[in-house]
């Protein structure tokens, strides 16, 4: 599978790191040329020598994501640190260039329950860390 | 009429003004703690402090009984989201939203946000107005309607150069609506005779542009 990533902070790079060892065709678009460091120290050996992908260049402009690849991408996965980014670029990927997969972080719980019923599949940090500390103090839903 | 504005910048602020004097209700809202309380001084409660793009903070400020939501943030994205959520969950008829970067323009669109407002692109329009070089100017697209006004310059032995209105066969769909001529404007009749020099303003379905200039150019050039 093609997995095209956008927003390699720690959890994109970590999840390019992963799919990237399952043996899947993984490119990264991010802003910043520094997230190129981070790929390169969480495997290792140095990203592209690894067999990955990056490009640089924002989420939202067209030519940087179709220089990343978004065109074959069979994943998306939006994951800046914007959600109103991730939601928006999600849906271009969806709507524009047909996605199959495509799944945006959004840290808002409230964002990501609206998108999620509208057909978006939006993970939400906060809402698990929410879910979590209710278990770790035995509360009540 | 009721509208809520989001981003209280320049262009927020002085709109949410001009709306407050012509009677409306406002707010406008802010995300910026210290801005927030310098447009606070002067609209006092038709400001608010929060982040638009938060559903919570739309409901505070009573989208669901909105008539107009403006988005003019300096971020597209903020302005994208907020449209998107005021027209399909709190189901606001009306929404209008600015355009930062004109290449988003396509986004917009394809999140079905309308109308939208872009000060690039309405400059660089202005810009092709006064810089008659350009030859073809779009004055104005309504798109839903699907019509556009265009205005084109007649050069020299172009086929349309010397004849009259009646006899310049344009392709169906379009028509001449004012001639402008040593700087005044006058609607022709099918007598009017196209002289080199004129500034043809045409209505015309959307795409035959291409169809037309030929008319207006030297020797009939695309």
């Amino acid at each position: 599978m093609f997995v095209l990533i956008v927003g390699a902070g720690r959890v994109g790079a970590a999840v390019a790191r992963r799919a990237l060892a399952e043996g899947h065709e993984v490119s990264v678009l991010d802003e910043d040329p520094l997230s190129h460091e981070r790929l390169d120290e969480i495997t290792g050996r140095g990203w592209e020598d690894a067999g990955g992908r990056f490009t640089v260049g924002t989420a939202l402009e067209v030519d940087a994501l179709e220089a990343a690849g978004i065109e074959e991408a069979d994943v998306f996965i939006a994951s800046t640190d914007g959600d109103n980014t991730n939601l928006t670029v999600a849906q271009i990927a969806q709507r524009r260039y047909g996605v199959k997969k495509v799944v945006c972080r959004v840290m808002d719980p409230a964002r990501a329950a609206w998108y999620a019923e509208q057909g978006l599949h939006t993970i939400s940090p906060t809402q698990h860390a929410i879910e979590m500390f209710a278990r770790a103090l035995d509360l009540a839903a | 009429m009721y509208v809520i504005v989001a981003g209280a910048g320049k262009v927020g602020w002085n709109l949410a003004r001009e709306l407050v004097d012509k009677g409306h209700e406002v707010t406008l809202l802010e995300v910026d703690r210290r801005r927030y309380l310098v447009v606070e001084e002067e609209l006092e409660h038709a400001v608010q402090y929060g982040d638009a793009t938060e559903l919570w903070v739309l409901e505070r400020a009573g989208i669901q009984r909105a008539d107009l939501v403006i988005a003019v943030t300096g971020d597209d994205e903020d302005n994208m989201l907020v449209c998107q959520v005021a027209k399909e969950k709190y189901l606001c008829d009306r929404v209008i939203a600015r355009v930062n970067n004109p290449r988003n323009l396509q986004h917009f669109k394809l999140l079905g946000i309308q109308p939208v407002v872009s000060a690039t692109d309405l400059i660089l329009r202005l810009i092709e107005h006064e810089v008659p070089r350009y030859g073809l100017v779009h004055l104005l697209a309504l798109e839903e309607e699907r019509l556009e006004i265009i205005e084109l310059e007649v050069f020299p032995k172009a086929p349309a150069d010397g004849r009259r209105v009646a006899d310049v066969h344009l392709p169906e769909g379009s028509l001449i609506i004012s001639v402008l001529r040593d700087g005044k404007g006058f609607v022709p009749t099918g007598e009017t005779v196209i002289e080199a020099g004129d500034e043809i303003l045409l209505v015309l379905d959307p795409g035959l542009e291409d169809a037309i200039t030929p008319f207006f150019s030297p020797n009939g050039q695309r």
